[in-house]
């Protein structure tokens, strides 16, 4: 007989044994109840529709949205539409990105002209972003510049005030080792502060890319032809309830990717330092 | 012994919009070649401002630094005088593996040559760390982290090393091992060092003489030579010896009035 405190031959105790499968257990437990919970809706949804619970001419139904969905999938509107939305996300990220990193590397180098431009950059901030959409259309017109100007409009501000005052509170003791080395301030940055804030960065990069969907959205509603964001308003306009509902977790599924896949970048990194 | 650094009258206040700070006042002193000198003083007396002004990172408002005879007081941190600085941790970058991060003074200066890439190598030999240079230093332990941190600070070939308190990041056991290891190892290559710290015993220990300071402002208020008649390479030998608690006993006593005249006055 094994007493609980007893090591088998593998080397794992019987205690930790005891442990790892309680805690796959749990494990197994949240995925199913996940599961569960979304099966449970979709049923729901379904029944209450087919029922006459609810009037599928304005709550849609998922086996409603499914037969959207193939339909945009067979005449080819699915790939359009999300392709379109994509890249305009992609051009706003990458536009984004560049932007505000250049933006709070010139801040960090030349003080003064943070101290002045900060009021600037906390009122541009705090702005309502999608208060702009409509001026971005008298400037630039209705089509892709506007609806990606607007995906850059909503993140830009927010991004360049978290980097650069992440890059300010690098340890200034690192700082002054680096001076004393014989560095300058452009060794101090390229050194010290950018490597040091690459984690900083790279969960900037997951709040960039979820603000520029919520940007891009905003300048479809009002400016496009084509693209998701078109979809939604398009549909609200004629009660097509099933292709409002189709777009929208397109966009979820969309939004979920993007998270995810700057989450295994984040992974990468901290695995490798 | 050739005089090496000079400090003379030298005063430093900090400003703000509520009034000035006076940290330094009149303070003189010279390190010869080859000396290991150590400032004790009541812990926010100004030690790391007169640090600052020693690496050039602070320009007195007073007085003068000379090094070799020659006017050094606004070189800023070019290398007439090559200092190095080893701070209050080690502040190893953990971006960078070992041989990256000893060569970070070299790559700064752009004096990466072979010739000092091997001097780093052989550094790095000798101090047992050849074998873990591509290691991250999160793989290392607390006593060879000092010695990466002390060979980054070798690979520049510093006229003068300035300590700022750089053990009190350990624990005492390791502290007590590695203090002795890194002056061991700047004894033995002749160097000149400044330490500064607020731990007593390690002063004692360690230097060729204590300077202690005032409270702030900061002012010089004893300086005392150290020796003993045994090897300083025992660390706890010499804190059994007479010597070391004659030394002891005189120091704590001009610290001990320092501070009572703080909580007094």
């Amino acid at each position: 007989m094994n007493s609980p405190r007893s090591t088998q031959a593998d080397g794992i105790s019987a205690n930790q044994r005891l442990f790892l499968k309680a805690h796959r257990h749990h494990h197994h437990v949240v995925a199913l109840s996940r599961f569960l919970l979304a099966a449970a809706f979709l049923i729901l949804w379904e029944a209450a529709a087919a029922m006459g619970w609810i009037d599928p001419f304005f709550f849609s139904s998922p086996s409603g949205i499914a037969g959207c969905l193939w339909s945009m999938i067979a005449d080819r509107s699915f790939f359009v539409h999300t392709g379109i939305t994509l890249s305009e996300i992609l051009i706003s990220f990458v536009l984004v990105t560049i932007f505000s990193l250049s933006a709070a590397s010139l801040l960090w180098y030349t003080r003064g002209l943070a101290e002045v431009l900060e009021p600037y950059l906390v009122v541009l901030n705090s702005l309502p972003k999608s208060a702009l959409a409509p001026l971005l259309i008298v400037w630039l017109g209705t089509g892709t510049d506007t609806i990606i100007v607007s995906g850059i409009s909503v993140a830009v501000f927010g991004s360049v005030i978290n980097l650069y005052t992440g890059f300010c509170q690098a340890d200034p003791e690192m700082l002054k080792l680096i001076y004393t080395l014989g560095g300058n301030r452009r060794d101090a940055f390229l050194k010290v502060i950018f490597p040091s804030s690459i984690p900083l960065i790279l969960s900037n990069m997951k709040v960039n890319i979820g603000l520029s969907l919520v940007g891009v959205i905003i300048g479809e509603f009002l400016a496009a032809k084509r693209g998701l964001g078109y979809l939604i308003i398009y549909g609200s306009q004629v009660f097509q309830l099933n292709m409002m509902i189709t777009s929208i977790i397109i966009l979820c599924v969309i939004a979920m990717i993007f998270y995810k896949l700057i989450q295994n970048l984040e992974h990468c990194y901290k695995k490798k330092y | 012994m050739e005089l090496l650094l000079s400090l003379q009258d030298v005063s430093y206040a900090y400003h703000n919009l509520k009034g000035e700070t006076p940290a330094l006042s009149h303070i003189s002193f010279e390190v010869s070649q080859g000396e290991f000198l150590a400032i004790v003083g009541p812990s926010g007396c100004g030690k790391s401002t007169l640090l600052s002004i020693i690496a050039g990172l602070l320009t007195p408002e007073q007085g003068d630094l000379f090094y070799k005879g020659q006017y050094i007081t606004d070189r800023g941190t070019d290398s007439v005088m090559r200092v190095g600085y080893m701070p209050q941790r080690d502040h190893l970058f953990e971006w960078r593996t070992i041989y990256q991060n000893v060569i970070l003074g070299l790559e700064l200066r752009h004096e990466l040559t072979p010739e000092r890439r091997d001097y780093v190598l052989s550094l790095l030999d000798e101090y047992g760390l050849y074998p873990f240079r591509d290691k991250k230093p999160s793989e290392l332990s607390g006593g060879m982290r000092q010695r990466a941190a002390l060979i980054r600070t070798m690979a520049i070939r510093p006229d003068l090393f300035l300590l700022d308190e750089p053990f009190s990041a350990l624990d005492s056991q390791t502290r007590l091992n590695v203090s002795a290891d890194i002056a061991q190892i700047i004894r033995s290559t002749d160097k000149t060092a400044l330490l500064i710290t607020h731990d007593l015993p390690e002063a004692v220990t360690l230097a060729d003489r204590v300077l202690v300071l005032s409270k702030r402002p900061a002012c010089v208020k004893r300086e005392m030579p150290i020796r003993f008649s045994l090897d300083r390479s025992d660390p706890l030998g010499i804190r059994n010896t007479a010597e070391y608690r004659l030394y002891f006993n005189q120091l704590w006593e001009v610290l001990t009035n320092e501070q009572s005249e703080i909580h007094t006055g």
